[in-house]
């Protein structure tokens, strides 16, 4: 890191040019509210059926209970992950990965890169894989897991699946102690510039405007729409429902009006939907 | 002999698995190579590697042995049954006498084909306690990828593959390559041998021997110490962990920001050890110093300059979340949390925290004269034990449970005492953890564990062989532990009534029902116990207390049975006598813990003495007797008739068993010194009664008044405890 360091949207088009040229299809944000990039069609279904898939894109990410106001310099509600899948996970992921840290300026040979443990699991994808936290100096700096059950149905081909926390990762390449500092584009537009007032207002909204008795009937809508929409064999348009349902569920929780027990039963309910979408879509041509 | 030398090269295993899969594949391998005689076992075992070497037998001899087959004169069939069964033809079989017999060969088995043979194997069912798969279509697991096979006999490679019929295994093979440091030194290079492998992966920055690590780490620990006149928190456990995260350990040291050192010390230790795996470290006056230990994977080009100020970094950022809840948790009072606490599930059968804590502050109460406590401060104990649940810093470092609790009731002043119970009342949280001292948090840790205990035994989630899923042996082990190391002495049973009693009422529908085989069972087992049905439709069993009119809930007993049954357990841990506990308890459930310990002593020591050896075995006499002949004419509970008595050894022994009666009554006094030297003198006339006098005397009248005897010695000295219960 001798030269001045990537902004926030050039180390996205670094991680794009990186990944690109291991083959991956370079997908846009899919345009529905989720909680992670897993969500995202591309992983989720994807990850099922015996035909090879490789994909990277930015995922905006909600969590509507990690709102802080904008007051908290490393928690936002609003966030940004890269995240890819290569199915079959290749042999050289790994080093696929650390070649991917060097190409935004993290040298392993000055930077400690370290792969910790960690069991992931999505209780409502009904999907787990094992993997690593990636440190990096003692940061976690991604999660690396090797899928093998999604919507309740054990994988054909374990994919490999690589999440970055790509504004926890500027900060750390930018040596930022505070999110809102980062630069954004390298002309002088910061992070805060363009989401501060954002996180305010979503902040508000996640924890004291929004409707919990509107979020609960559409709630109900889209788990009704996506269980009508399987029985026309509409795997895709489903699955859509079934992520709205699990960020409702999200903007429920972040209202404080869920039990823990209703809690479980939410979180059984959008896996239901998750575990139905997943076996349309291996049930039809996965093209 | 031959020498063995099997690596199993993966991507990272958790540190936590390492130890236990050299362990494993040491034994899997012995047991799959047993023919060869495996001598001198050697494993290692690091973040990228298991490995074994090992001597073996150059081959498995050749051996001979005749089967003997059916009779010469057995139809056909026979025989032919026989060769299919063996594999062998007419013309391998003669005549020996009148059966037919079969010289068999078995042909010599050379190590290499041996081992390739039954490696696989190993492989295939190696105990990783999660495993997955990886890649294309293989159903091969491995806890991470594995990525190659080094396995070698004297230098060659004993050649294997992990296919398994359409199975391609990953395309691995057996072969003579591995590698070194991933970042240092990228790339394969041959082995030969495990010497060779060990030296090799040295030059190619891997060590191998976990101990090697530790020691480097150690000694770089120390460095710095000295350097930097700090002492380093002594922590084997995290030791062994960082080991086990590095190949190539660097140790180095990083500061903590000066703003950051008034964070309570457990906040800053969860984040250290727990987040980061960081040594911490105190200053000369024991004060905690600005400094942690940390130790790197590589030799950085830069000196590791980048490394240290990331590591500061994280640090900083972990400490200002931390700040971020410690600041905003006590912006509200910790009281205000608690109606919090009814949202919070306690478990799905057993209701809310806030539903808990209601009957922690009644069983706090209750205890609380017991164990001089105040039961204002107790009750307000109780209520806030749990609020810290519902903190923001709790939620974040779930590990800082209680106390948490402690600074905030410091900060909203809240009676010192009460604090520490909200902290100590988890204590002792395991078998080295001090146990609390302090009245009221002693109040509160027996109310939160006995509680624990009456819930899970009425929804009937008790633990079994093969697990303990609520810790609730861990906590009957802590009751033990708070009654003995304080001393207490505590109506237990009653207390436990109360705590079962409220239990149900929690568990609701989900309390155990009593099936109608149990309860008749529980009344068979149970003289004079009682089937309540309540207007809850809850059918409970209760049990007299002896010599009290209390009626006393049958799954109180059964807890205070499992409390003497870990306590038995610890005496034997201890190496004391648990049997003569299980006697002393079976000869009357005392739910004093104390007394009962010192009841038990009592008779330990009394045994450990000549006389009390004696009278054992006398007693055994005595109860051998009685055994065999009541098996021909029942009991003989009656008490013996003085007019019969006719030898004088009868009749001292007579006047010993009536002045034997006082036992009892020392007993109850608890004065136990006293009561031994009174067993004591039973010895003598005992004695003389099987020297002189003949139990089965002919006349019927003087036997069965001579086993009248018997059993009211037997009854006198039962009373202190059941001696049929001793061993040795």
């Amino acid at each position: 890191m001798t030269e001045r360091p990537l902004s926030f949207q050039d180390l996205i088009l670094r991680l794009h040019t990186f990944w690109s040229k291991q083959g991956c299809v370079i997908l846009q944000p899919y345009d529905v509210e989720m909680g992670a990039g897993t969500f995202h069609p591309a992983t989720t279904l994807r990850a099922l059926g015996p035909k090879p898939w490789a994909a990277a894109y930015v995922q905006p990410s909600r969590r509507p209970t990690d709102g802080r106001y904008g007051e908290n310099p490393n928690r936002l509600q609003h966030y940004y992950q890269y995240q890819v899948i290569m199915k079959p996970s290749p042999a050289d992921a790994q080093d696929l990965l650390l070649a991917s840290y060097r190409h935004i300026g993290l040298d392993p040979l000055r930077h400690d890169f370290r792969f910790v443990e960690d069991d992931w699991e999505s209780p409502t994808l009904g999907a787990w894989g094992l993997g690593w936290e990636v440190w990096c100096d003692g940061m976690e700096v991604g999660q690396f897991t090797y899928f093998q059950q999604v919507g309740g149905i054990p994988v054909t081909l374990p994919s490999f699946e690589m999440t970055y926390g790509l504004e926890r990762l500027t900060m750390y390449v930018q040596d930022k102690e505070n999110v809102f500092d980062l630069d954004f584009n390298g002309t002088g537009v910061k992070y805060g510039d363009v989401f501060l007032r954002a996180e305010r207002e979503y902040s508000a909204h996640n924890f004291e405007y929004a409707d919990p008795a509107m979020l609960t009937r559409h709630f109900a809508d889209a788990e009704a729409e996506c269980a009508s929409l399987l029985k026309h064999d509409l795997a895709l348009p489903a699955y859509d429902q079934c992520i709205k349902a699990s960020h409702l569920f999200n903007l429920l929780d972040a209202r404080g009006v869920i039990s823990v027990t209703e809690r479980a039963s939410y979180i059984g309910r959008v896996r239901t939907l998750a575990k139905s979408c997943c076996e349309a879509w291996v049930a039809g041509d996965q093209g | 002999m031959a020498a063995l030398f099997l690596e199993l090269f993966s991507e990272e295993i958790p540190a936590r698995m390492q130890p236990r899969a050299a362990e494993d594949l040491a034994r899997l391998t012995a047991e799959a190579l047993s023919g060869l005689s495996p001598t001198n076992i050697q494993t290692w075992y690091g973040p990228r590697r298991i490995a074994l070497a090992a001597d073996v037998n150059a081959q498995v001899a050749a051996v001979s042995s005749t089967e003997r087959g059916p009779r010469a004169n057995a139809p056909e069939q026979a025989l032919q049954g026989f060769l299919r069964k063996h594999r062998a033809t007419r013309e391998q079989v003669r005549q020996e006498g009148d059966y037919w017999v079969l010289e068999k060969q078995a042909d010599a088995i050379a190590a290499t084909d041996l081992i390739a043979g039954a490696v696989p194997g190993v492989l295939r069912r190696f105990p990783w306690s999660k495993s997955m798969r990886w890649g294309g279509t293989s159903h091969f697991t491995w806890v991470r990828p594995l990525r190659r096979i080094v396995c070698l006999l004297d230098g060659q490679v004993v050649p294997f593959d992990l296919r398994d019929g359409t199975d391609d295994g990953h395309g691995l093979t057996s072969g003579n390559l591995t590698e070194g440091h991933r970042f240092h030194a990228p790339g394969a290079f041959e082995v030969s041998s495990a010497a060779d492998w060990t030296t090799k992966l040295r030059e190619h920055r891997v060590l191998v021997d976990a101990a090697d690590r530790k020691r480097v780490i150690a000694e770089g620990i120390a460095r710095i110490a000295a350097e930097k006149s700090i002492t380093i928190v002594d922590d084997p456990g995290l030791l062994d962990e960082v080991a086990g995260l590095v190949e190539w350990p660097v140790p180095m040291a990083g500061r903590i920001a000066g703003e950051h050192m008034d964070l309570p010390p457990e906040i800053r230790q969860v984040s250290m050890r727990v987040n980061q795996r960081y040594f911490a470290a105190r200053s000369g006056n024991g004060e905690a110093a600005p400094w942690f230990i940390f130790a790197a994977n590589i030799d950085a080009d830069d000196g590791g300059v980048a490394i240290v100020a990331g590591n500061e970094r994280v640090l900083r950022a972990r400490f200002s979340d931390a700040r971020h809840f410690w600041d905003l948790d006590r912006k509200a009072r910790l009281e205000s949390r608690v109606p919090s606490l009814d949202h919070v599930t306690y478990h799905a059968k057993l209701g809310t925290q806030g539903q808990r804590v209601g009957r922690l502050r009644r069983l706090a109460e209750l205890i609380a004269p017991q164990v001089d406590a105040g039961e204002a401060l107790a009750d307000r104990a109780a209520e806030l034990a749990k609020a810290d649940l519902v903190t923001g810093m709790v939620g974040e470092f779930p590990e800082l449970q209680g106390v948490m609790g402690r600074y905030y009731a410091l900060h909203d002043h809240e009676d010192s005492y009460v604090a520490d119970a909200i902290r100590d009342h988890y204590a002792p949280r395991g078998p080295s953890d001090p146990v609390p001292t302090a009245p009221v948090s002693i109040a509160v840790a027996l109310a939160d564990k006995l509680d624990q205990l009456a819930c899970f035994f009425a929804i009937d989630e008790r633990p079994t062989g093969a697990g303990d899923p609520y810790a609730l042996r861990r906590a009957a082990l802590g009751v033990i532990r708070i009654i003995r190391e304080n001393g207490l002495r505590l109506k237990l049973l009653l207390l436990l009534d109360l705590a079962v009693t409220a239990a149900r009422h929690a568990a609701g529908e989900h309390a155990a029902t009593l099936t109608d085989e149990r309860a008749m069972r529980a009344l068979n087992d149970n003289p004079g116990a009682t089937v309540l049905r309540g207007a809850d439709a809850i059918a409970r069993v209760t049990r007299p207390v002896p010599g009290t009119d209390l009626h006393i809930d049958l799954l109180a007993f059964e807890i205070l049975e499992f409390l003497a049954e870990r306590l038995r357990v610890q005496l034997r841990g201890e190496g004391a006598r648990h049997d003569v506990l299980a006697a002393v308890f079976a000869a009357g459930a005392d739910d004093d813990i104390t007394r009962l310990l010192r009841r038990t002593e009592a008779v330990s020591a009394f045994l450990g003495q000549d006389d009390g050896a004696n009278l054992l075995a006398a007693y055994r006499r005595a109860a051998n007797i009685l055994r065999i002949e009541e098996r021909k004419d029942g009991p003989h509970t009656d008490a013996p008739d003085s007019s019969l008595l006719a030898e004088p050894a009868e009749e001292a022994l007579h006047r010993s068993v009536i002045a034997g009666l006082a036992i009892g009554i020392l007993v109850h006094d608890e004065k136990y010194a006293e009561a031994m030297a009174e067993m004591a003198k039973l010895r003598g006339p005992l004695d003389a009664f099987f020297e002189t006098v003949t139990v089965n005397a002919p006349e019927p009248k003087m036997r069965r008044n001579r086993l009248r005897l018997l059993n009211q010695v037997r009854t006198t000295m039962d009373r202190v405890a059941d001696f049929s219960r001793i061993e040795g």
